[in-house]
Formats: structure tokens, C-alpha cells, sequence
């Protein structure tokens, strides 16, 4: 794919003259290969992917924490149990309600909630839901994107007007509102697609939720590219030569747009971790007793006046991760496609 | 010019139905539980739930439904299957709330915005460039509810510089309306000044490279002049659009979360209620009441735009 003539298209001229005095030194190299360079120049978004893996990461290994750190699970109460501190025997949660702040030592590292459960448990697990929650949805955005931009896009007429106008009509709802409706109504009566049925406090939910209201953001951008691409020189030789749509679609067109796609996937996915949780924060999201850091912040803003420390750790988590998701996306647009324009709403 | 902004109108109107008929099905394909079964209260009779069937419509085939719950939403009488309260008369007293509170934070957005991405442009490549980018990107990664949350915690209640949460009507007292809606506006506008200010610092730096900027310099114009006469003038356009885009997003009942967080009581925080309940008609009436403001901001946007370019008025 490296050597694709047809991907070069996809970098615009800004890119290439910036990539000018590289190319020269070299000729015959990839635009993946010129941008890989241009990104690696770049210190901070590869410091912040790597932040990003690390929060993946220390998400993975949330049962290794639990086990043989904090000794005990994420939905484990410890209502009535002490601890010491140092040296002394504290209560997990005091006799009015309040449960102990941030130990800084193996057991309750980053304090208790209500319930006496584990904060830095439930955080590590909450985050295995948020990003997985996250990552999933902005491959089903990717997907459904890609193909109904390249279908309208290509095929125009009546499947382009009625791809388009559907669009429309997601695109005309706050993200928030609609995504709030689908995820209580579905969280409630759960789905049936034929065979397959999914249940109400199931994590698909919040997925699909949140793949769907994302795909207009994405894929009318792509429609506008396969618009463009398909009156271009490559894809009229690929049809004289005798390629049906199938293949003009997918091994003409779609190479061509990946760099868009690699330009929206990392903002794609910090939107959705932050949709995720203002879903799971008005109650429309991940269903107890699955946590995420959207139920957490939630759960901490109700208590914000006795332990502030509740909400406060989980939403410092929430905006590292997106942080580092945005820093990087920034800087993986600059490297391939300085002048897309992404724009998603949350 | 007058044929483009009636088919742009047609096309309105077109959106709005699909909207409500995406609304309605969301509620009443999705097996979400008889609402009849969940007014009938705790214990309910099987004649009780059969009655209440009956009256309330749900019985009827789902297009009838349909036709009668929009029928009652234009004249006026829908009415909340929970709270029994009149639909429309409760948007009507909740809007002023959601304008105020868009209304504000679209004018701090765009002011802050618009700043800090033209200081951030001019200063190019140098520190307080930088510091405004991380700046801006820390502030389009934070959920507004909860910076929000820890706004009204430590303003709010530790420091009681400002109220917690709440929203006292202009008439009432000026003062205290402006004194209840700071913190709300400021909350609102965080994700939009960090976006707004990345997006116009890459417009300006992009027309600063234009032969018209290199001219206005060549012909002795002062730097200030040509930033504010020229580079300014022109990178307002595309902004200008995304404002009028979010204002009517904001307007429409948008800033559920805002809203939510400040308990301002406005018309997205009825939705989330009517949502948490299940209450679909007020549901129906907000997501129409929003999609208004977004279609119609749309539709505005793409004939002013017509006006300004006639190449789109030819697509």
C-alpha cells in the first residue's frame, strides 16, 4: 500500500511541499512512510500515545491490582471494615457516612467509596469498560461510515439521497439527546435484532448507542471525498479496464481515504469514552452493577459535599485519557492531513 | 436566490418530520415495557391497565398514535403521561431559561474564542502559543458535567462566592439572575473557547499566507491593520458558521448536561428528566423543539451562505 500511487492523492499539497526536502533525499518513499516521519519528529503526540497505552495498559491489569495490591474486587463492600493507617486503625467508611480518602498505600491506595468498595479497584476496572466501550464504538463508527459514504458516494442518485437524508436526521439531533433516549429506552427492554438478543445492562448497548450517533459526523466528510474521487483519472482506467463497483469501491476508493480515517479514529474514540460518560452520568450508559468512570463521576458528584475525592479521581482519569487522545489525534493530522477538518460534537 | 431558501425550507420541514417519527419509533418499537402497565401505578388491576389503555390511545395502531401525539404537540395540548402537566405550556416556561443560559455562553464563547485564537496565531510557534494550545486541548477533553460538578463544589459551596446551582428569572432580580448563571455560562463555555480558538488560529494562520494579506502589507498598510481589517475579516467566516450551528444546538436545549449539573430547570434538563421516567411525550416535544433550532440555524447558515457564494446556490 506503501507505494500505492493513488494514496499519495489523499495527502493534500501543503503536506507534500512540507515533505518536500525528505522526499528528495529519497525518492520512491510511501506518504504512510513521509508521515510516519513527520510524526515522529513530533515529541509530544507520541509522549502522549504513549500515555494513552500506559492508561490501556494499567486498565488491563486491573485483576493483577485487585489480586495481590488492593486484595479485595471492584463491587466488594467493606461497610464495616477498619484499616490501618499509619499505624493507626481507621474505619473504611465512618459511622456518618464518609468514607476514608486517598491511603496512598496498597488497600483503599486512593480511598473508598459509600459502600466501602475500593476506589482504585473500581476506578482500574471502570476504565476497562470506558475504553473498551470507546474503542468498540469508534470501529463501529468507522465501519458504518466508511460504507455508507462510499455507497452514497458512489452509487449518488436514490441511494445517495436516501443515505444522505438519514444522515440528516441523526445529524440534527444533540448527540447527547438522542443518544440519551436510545440508550434508555434499550437499556430498559434490551434489543432483537432477529436472532440476537442483547440484554438491558449489557456494554453492546452503550456501544451501539454511541457508534450510531457518531457516523454522520464521519461519514459525510467521506461522501464528500468519494464524491471527488470517483470523477478522478484512476477510477474511469479501473472501469474502462472492466471493474465493477465492488471493486472500484474498495480497491480504488478506499485506500484513498484512509488517512481521513486514521485522522478521525483517535478523536473518534476520545469522543466516545467522553459520550460514554455523560451517558453513564445521567443514567443511560453502563447499568449497575458494571462501573465505568462515567457511573463513578456520577456516583461521586452525589456525594461531592462530604467526599470530593469521588468524583474528582475518576474524572482526572477521564480527562488524561482523552487528553492524550486528542494531543495525539492532533498530532497524527498534522503528520497526514493538516487540513482536515474533524469536527465532533460531544 | 428565493428557490434556494424554499427548497432549503422544504428540506426543513422534511428533517423535523424524520426526526419526530425517529423519536416515536425509538419509544414504541423498542420493547421498553407498556406504558399503560407503568402508569397503573404499583398493584394495578387488569381492567385498571385496560382503561387506561383506552384513554390514553395505546391500543390504537402505532400510526394513529403517531397522528395524535402531533396533533397535540402543534395545538398545544400534548400532556405528560407522568407528571400529567401540559407539555408545551412547561417548554414555553422552561425556554427562557435554556436562552438565557445559551445566549450568554454563545456571546462568552465566541469572544474568548475568537481572543485567544488570534493572540495564539499571531504569537505563532512561541510560548504563550503553546501554553494556549494545551490550554485549549485540556479544555475540549473535559466533561462539562464535571468540571461543572467541581465548579458549583468549590465556588459555590466552600468558597460561597457564587449560588449553588438554581436560576432566579431576569424580572425577578437582575442582579441575581446574572449572579446564578456565571457559573453555568463559564461551565458551557470551556469546550467551545478551547475549540473555537484552535479552529481560528489555523484559519488566520492559513489567510495570513494569502496574496490579498502580502498586498494590504505591500501597500503600507500597519501590521495591526492588516490583522484586523484583513486576516480577521476573512477567518470570521468559517467560525461564524460553527457558532451559529452551536448556538442553535445550545438553544434547542443541547447543554442537557449544563443544565443538568446547574439544575437551571431549563428544556434539556426536562428532557433528561422525561427521559429518566420514560415520559415520552415531553421526550417527543424537546428532541422537536431541538431539532427546530438546529434545522432552522442550518438553514439560515446555508442561505446566508447562498448569498454570500452563489457557486452553492447551483448544487
Amino acid at each position: 500500500m506503501a507505494t500505492d500511487p493513488a494514496t499519495e492523492l489523499s495527502l493534500d499539497s501543503r503536506a507534500r511541499s512540507n515533505a518536500g526536502s525528505t522526499r528528495g533525499a529519497s525518492a520512491g518513499e510511501g506518504p504512510w512512510r513521509l508521515a510516519w516521519r513527520r510524526l515522529r519528529r513530533r515529541r509530544t503526540p507520541l509522549v502522549f500515545a504513549g500515555l494513552f497505552v500506559v492508561l490501556v495498559a494499567s486498565a488491563l491489569a486491573a485483576p493483577l491490582w485487585a489480586k495481590h495490591v488492593a486484595h479485595t474486587g471492584p463491587s466488594t463492600n467493606h461497610l464495616a471494615d477498619t484499616i490501618e493507617v499509619d499505624g493507626r486503625q481507621r474505619n473504611v467508611v465512618e459511622l456518618n457516612g464518609v468514607p476514608i480518602g486517598p491511603t496512598y498505600q496498597g488497600e483503599f491506595f486512593l480511598g473508598a467509596d459509600g459502600n466501602g468498595r475500593d476506589i482504585m479497584v473500581r476506578l482500574l476496572y471502570g476504565g476497562r469498560n470506558s475504553l473498551l466501550i470507546g474503542i468498540a464504538a469508534a470501529l463501529i463508527t468507522t465501519l458504518l461510515a466508511v460504507a455508507s459514504g462510499l455507497l452514497a458516494g458512489y452509487f449518488r442518485g436514490w441511494v445517495d439521497a436516501v443515505i444522505a437524508r438519514s444522515l440528516d436526521v441523526l445529524w440534527a439531533f444533540p448527540v447527547i439527546l438522542l443518544g440519551v433516549a436510545l440508550g434508555t429506552a434499550l437499556a430498559l427492554g434490551g434489543l432483537q435484532l432477529g436472532p440476537i438478543t442483547i440484554a438491558g445492562d449489557s456494554k453492546l448497548i452503550p456501544i451501539i448507542v454511541i457508534a450510531v450517533v457518531y457516523v454522520p459526523y464521519m461519514a459525510r466528510p467521506i461522501r464528500g471525498q468519494v464524491l471527488a474521487l470517483r470523477e478522478k483519472d484512476f477510477v474511469e482506467a479501473a472501469r474502462a479496464q472492466g471493474a465493477g463497483p465492488l471493486r472500484i469501491m474498495f480497491v480504488e476508493i478506499l485506500p484513498n481515504l484512509a488517512s481521513t480515517i486514521t485522522v478521525f479514529f483517535p478523536l473518534l474514540v476520545a469522543n466516545a469514552v467522553l459520550l460514554e460518560a455523560a451517558l453513564s452520568f445521567l443514567g443511560a450508559g453502563v447499568q449497575p452493577p458494571g462501573t465505568s468512570w462515567g457511573t463513578m463521576i456520577d456516583e461521586g458528584v452525589q456525594r461531592i459535599a462530604t467526599a470530593p475525592h469521588l468524583a474528582i479521581v475518576p474524572g482526572v482519569m477521564l480527562v488524561l485519557t482523552v487528553l492524550a487522545l486528542n494531543v495525539f489525534g492532533d498530532g497524527v493530522r498534522d503528520a497526514l492531513d493538516p487540513r482536515a477538518k474533524v469536527r465532533i460534537e460531544h | 436566490m428565493a428557490r434556494f431558501a424554499l427548497r432549503r425550507l422544504l428540506s426543513m420541514v422534511f428533517v423535523m418530520f424524520a426526526c419526530s417519527v425517529l423519536v416515536f419509533l425509538i419509544f414504541n418499537v423498542i420493547p421498553n415495557g407498556d406504558p399503560a402497565v407503568r402508569m397503573a401505578g404499583k398493584v394495578p388491576t387488569e381492567t385498571q391497565i385496560e382503561a387506561i389503555r383506552a384513554e390514553w390511545g395505546f391500543d390504537d395502531p402505532i400510526w394513529v398514535q403517531y397522528w395524535t401525539t402531533m396533533e397535540k404537540v402543534f395545538t398545544g395540548d400534548l400532556v405528560s403521561y407522568f407528571t400529567q402537566s401540559n407539555v408545551v405550556e412547561e417548554i414555553a416556561n422552561r425556554a427562557p431559561r435554556t436562552f438565557a443560559l445559551a445566549i450568554g455562553a454563545a456571546v462568552i464563547w465566541m469572544l474568548f474564542g475568537v481572543a485567544f485564537g488570534l493572540f495564539s496565531a499571531v504569537k505563532a510557534g512561541k510560548f504563550a502559543d503553546r501554553g494556549l494550545t494545551v490550554l485549549a486541548l485540556i479544555g475540549i477533553s473535559m466533561p462539562v458535567f464535571w468540571i461543572g460538578a467541581l465548579m458549583n463544589y468549590y465556588l459555590g459551596f466552600k468558597a460561597g462566592l457564587f449560588p449553588n446551582g438554581g436560576y432566579v428569572p431576569f424580572t425577578e432580580s437582575p442582579i441575581q439572575w446574572l449572579w446564578h448563571l456565571i457559573l453555568p455560562w463559564t461551565a458551557l463555555s470551556i469546550l467551545f473557547i478551547g475549540f473555537y480558538s484552535r479552529v481560528l488560529r489555523s484559519d488566520v494562520l492559513d489567510t495570513m499566507n494569502e496574496d490579498f494579506v502580502r498586498t494590504a502589507r505591500a501597500k503600507g498598510l500597519s501590521e495591526r491593520q492588516v490583522l484586523v481589517r484583513h486576516v480577521l475579516r476573512n477567518s470570521l467566516i468559517p467560525i461564524t458558521t460553527l457558532w451559529g450551528l452551536d448556538f442553535g444546538f445550545v438553544l434547542g436545549g443541547g447543554a442537557i448536561l449544563t443544565e443538568s449539573v446547574f439544575n437551571l430547570q431549563g428544556v434539556g434538563q426536562y428532557a433528561a428528566d422525561a427521559i429518566g421516567q420514560l415520559d415520552q411525550p415531553p421526550i417527543m416535544a424537546v428532541t422537536l423543539f431541538a431539532a427546530f433550532f438546529i434545522v432552522f440555524v442550518n438553514a439560515i447558515v446555508d442561505v446566508v451562505y447562498a448569498g454570500l457564494d452563489p457557486r452553492i446556490r447551483l448544487q
